[in-house]
């Protein structure tokens, strides 16, 4: 058994800056990722990192644009932590070596970006998560974290008390992906989630083939409930071949969307009338999606973005990358044709229920990142607020781990005075198939933290050793490839009660189907057949929660689009979903938002661009 | 498949809120019907000619040191269904989703940055999921990475390249930071940004190390996206002239840059253009000016 104070699960942004920041606080640090860490998904990040840097701006802007941006489904708390420290961050990344892209006068440049008042956006080139991601793994390897690399964590070790708010989590199990060996890492003093988000759940989507939303998945099997999750940005430019991103840089510097006619449709069909293609993603995701369904789409599929008129020297300054991106993956030459872009699921603003300091209900378990939720993005994130969370929270989250008081939260997590339970009307039963399938943290009252670490590795070979040898059955492509066209058939950007029954009709079906799946790769060295099984698992907890959470929502919010409910409803909605693995199956509840900021509220207002 | 379109995706998600009545619209609406109607017919017949003729042959290496059957390396056919705009990692997933789910391979992003794919695609180092299948003779042969050893099919272990990135002290070594009241960044010439924009695009994929017949024979040169790693740092303005000298000092060590022989193999094949061999040459010049200096 490997033992560390510190255990961070996954080696993105969060992770690493959660990991410098644990290990600087004096508590012996580990990260357990599925990759190494340089190739985690926060390199494909293109756009930049918002923060209140520049005389004019200051960081009550920044987080009154989060907070419209939200739709008012924010925690003021958390929002305006992020605005806070962003700056502070920023600068810090900087003085790591950070390459950010420069002014004359060699300052770090800003650009504009949708949904802010103010150019806050920092960037470097159109490839920000890639020199955000090799600078803070060149400070873990600095400050000498211990990297385990290729181990993939399948399960947390967490004590079985009936409420999850009287639970421990004591560390995880972890697969050796090159060998094969399972074995268990104790937390002395917590374990911090940071594996990024579950994009893997779509088919169309701009994350990597390893978002597959395990750390959500495992930490909402052991009682941590996931919030919001019906909560799902579709971002407005991606490839229609691919999926690939396309940045909310090109409309930052001055792109423009056209539908098939040639009309500048964001202002002459009156999408947003004050902000055109700078509206919030949401905004401009429907835009295109309706251009498309009225007819006006080119091929009746896409829309173009054009950024021909930037000029070479702009581009080639500021956006190289997206030429590269169209030239490699859709044969497009962004500077002499314009790109053809389409929505693709992009980011989760849900996730794993945590304050802001990164701690769940489940004492020594944090999250911090895509698969955490704060909630800084409520219904909808802005561009450039993913990356400054990362470092934000991440910090926050190795800090508290490490036993730094950040002081006493603002944001409850768990059950409280203020909770009230949920209902949906579900066509089929939801949950576990069978119960006994569960991950049974410890049996009877086990609390010692090397037996309950000891029995997650016991029960994980089990399950491992019993998918390698059955001997047929389903495979989990056939689950994952069903799993994928039913959400995005259903849970798309425009939502129907009918569509989303459908799905959970689908995602019942593939949990059915996966009683039978089975490993037809015999070996334990580098068994990603083995590991795929094991994520299309996760996908399909997390499939549901997403599709539960939105036919729960009866109301239209940011990304949450709802054919037969078409407004904003303040007076019933004002609330967090919040989902709970209760012995096997989901438990819906409320949790009110909490719109109090430091020395303001912030009232819900109507959001236009 | 991932990357597979699903033409149903907007249909479906088609809103019923719009205005009716308008006959422009109407009309819209009933040539886009007939459209998509031409359309999906002419994609039916396509699909079919396709299916006829258009597969792809891919060969592939295999290798399990445990498994019986797979322990003597070999290579395995698999016809591959051809698409427009398909490349050697699309090829791979579906290989490995309909026909053999044991096929091992690593791969993430799937856009050329986590840098995970790089392959032996028909004799040279190359990326699969930026390698388009148009652009090979068929059939097309992928193997492991050369010079690394093979820990399955086409994973290669990359300790050895990790180890070296990280013996140039690829970090920032400044521990002072500003305060939250004295919140400044530092300066850097845009032209100096310029400068060292290349080196910091590497994506650590080993395709350079791979292909440099330096590092074949010298386990210990640093090899080219090592001292790329370093020139990064060493041209970087912000850290000053004494940290640049340390930085020269461990690369003109006797496995550092004087071991290149300006072969160019790596900036062939890098797969994020950077050029290499320069990088490499140019830390050279510097390191003779920085002895002469004492001299």
């Amino acid at each position: 058994m490997h033992e560390h104070d510190v255990i961070v699960v996954g080696a993105g942004g969060a992770g690493l800056r959660a990991a410098i920041a644990a290990q600087k606080a004096g508590a012996d640090t580990a990260i357990v990722t599925k990759l190494h860490p340089v190739r985690s998904h926060t390199g494909a990040a293109e756009g930049g990192i918002n923060a209140a840097l520049r005389e004019g701006d200051d960081w009550e802007l920044h987080a009154y644009d989060t907070m419209k941006g939200s739709d008012y489904l924010g925690d003021a708390p958390a929002i305006e932590t992020l605005a806070q420290d962003a700056p502070e961050d920023v600068i810090r990344l900087e003085h790591w070596g950070m390459p950010f892209s420069r002014e004359e006068d060699g300052r770090v440049s800003q650009r504009p970006f949708g949904g802010l008042s103010f150019p806050r956006t920092t960037y470097a080139g159109a490839e920000t998560g890639h020199h955000l991601l090799h600078t803070m793994y060149e400070q873990v390897v600095k400050h000498g974290v211990q990297v385990y690399d290729e181990w993939f964590v399948s399960q947390l070790a967490v004590t079985d008390h009936d409420d999850p708010e009287d639970r421990r989590c004591h560390g995880v199990v972890g697969y050796d992906v090159k060998s094969g060996e399972i074995e268990g890492f104790k937390a002395n003093q917590g374990v911090i989630l940071a594996t990024g988000g579950p994009g893997q759940v779509f088919d169309h989507t701009t994350n990597a083939v390893s978002c597959t939303g395990d750390g959500q998945a495992m930490a909402y099997r052991a009682g941590a409930p996931l919030e919001d999750m019906e909560f799902v940005q579709f971002h407005p430019t991606t490839l229609p071949s691919t999926g690939v991103l396309i940045s909310e840089g090109v409309r930052g510097e001055g792109g423009i969307l056209y539908n098939e006619e040639g009309e500048r449709f964001m202002f002459e069909h009156g999408y947003a009338n004050n902000e055109g293609e700078l509206a919030s993603r949401d905004v401009v995701s429907r835009a295109e999606l309706t251009e498309v369904n009225e007819g006006r789409g080119v091929n009746d599929e896409y829309v173009h973005l054009d950024m021909r008129h930037l000029g070479e020297d702009r581009i080639m300054d500021r956006l190289e990358n997206i030429l590269h991106l169209a030239e490699d993956f859709e044969g497009v030459d962004g500077l002499v044709e314009p790109m053809p872009v389409k929505p693709g699921q992009h980011y989760e603003m849900g996730g794993i229920e945590t304050d802001e300091n990164g701690e769940t209900c489940i004492t020594g378990l944090y999250a911090a990142g895509e698969c955490a939720c704060a909630s800084v993005h409520g219904a909808n994130r802005l561009g450039g607020n993913a990356l400054p969370e990362l470092i934000v929270f991440g910090k926050r989250a190795g800090k508290h781990a490490a036993g730094e008081d950040l002081g006493e939260a603002e944001i409850t997590t768990g059950r409280t005075d203020e909770t009230e339970p949920g209902e949906v009307d579900s066509p089929v039963s939801l949950g576990a198939v069978d119960t006994a399938d569960e991950d049974a943290a410890a049996d009877g009252a086990a609390v010692e933290a090397d037996s309950i670490v000891e029995h997650a590795v016991e029960s994980e070979r089990q399950r491992v050793n019993h998918l390698l040898e059955k001997d047929d059955g389903v495979q989990h492509a056939e689950i994952r490839e069903r799993l994928q066209k039913a959400m995005t058939e259903n849970v798309n950007v425009f939502r129907n009660e009918e569509g989303l029954k459908t799905a959970l009709r689908e995602i019942r079906k593939a949990r059915e189907d996966y009683q039978d799946v089975y490993v037809d790769d015999p070996s334990r060295t580098f068994n990603t057949d083995l590991q795929q099984t094991i994520e299309t698992r996760n996908l399909i907890d997390i499939a549901e929660t997403i599709t539960l959470g939105a036919l729960a929502r009866d109301e239209f919010r940011g990304a949450h689009w709802r054919q037969e409910h078409q407004e904003r409803k303040d007076d019933e909605w004002l609330k967090h979903t919040l989902i709970s693995w209760d012995e096997g199956s989901p438990d819906l509840w409320y949790k009110p938002v909490v719109l109090e900021g430091e020395d303001k509220t912030y009232e819900p207002k109507e959001r236009s661009y | 498949m991932s990357t597979q379109e699903t033409s149903a995706e907007t249909e479906d998600a088609q809103p019923e809120t719009e205005p009716s009545g308008s006959s422009h619209q109407d009309r819209r609406m009933r040539e886009k019907r007939e459209r998509q109607a031409e359309r999906d017919q002419q994609v039916e017949e396509d699909a079919e000619a396709e299916a006829a003729e258009n597969t792809v042959q891919i060969k592939v290496f295999r290798y399990d040191p445990e498994v019986e059957g797979k322990q003597e390396p070999r290579f395995d056919d698999f016809h591959v269904p051809f698409e427009k705009g398909m490349t050697v990692l699309d090829a791979l997933i579906y290989a490995r989703d309909h026909f053999d789910s044991s096929l091992t391979f690593r791969h993430s992003c799937r856009q050329a940055v986590c840098g995970s794919d790089a392959f032996f695609i028909n004799g040279s180092q190359r990326l699969g999921c930026k390698t388009q299948l148009v652009e090979l003779d068929d059939p097309v042969r992928i193997e492991p990475l050369p010079h690394q050893d093979v820990v399955k099919d086409l994973v290669v272990d990359m300790q050895h390249f990790y180890e070296q990135m990280e013996a140039v002290e690829p970090y920032f070594q400044e521990e002072d930071l500003p305060d939250a009241e004295n919140l400044e960044e530092q300066r850097q010439d845009p032209e100096n940004r310029e400068k060292i924009k290349m080196s910091s695009r590497c994506i650590w994929c080993g395709a350079c190390m791979s292909s440099c017949n330096i590092a074949a024979g010298d386990n210990e040169y640093l090899g080219p996206a090592a001292i790329n790693k370093a020139y990064k740092f060493a041209m970087d303005d912000r850290e000053g002239e004494d940290l640049k000298q340390h930085r020269l000092n461990i690369l003109e060590q006797e496995h550092g840059v004087w071991r290149c022989q300006t072969q160019f193999s790596c900036t062939n094949v890098c797969p994020k253009d950077i050029p290499l061999t320069e990088h490499i040459q140019e830390l050279k010049r510097e390191a003779v000016k920085n002895n002469l200096k004492f001299w």
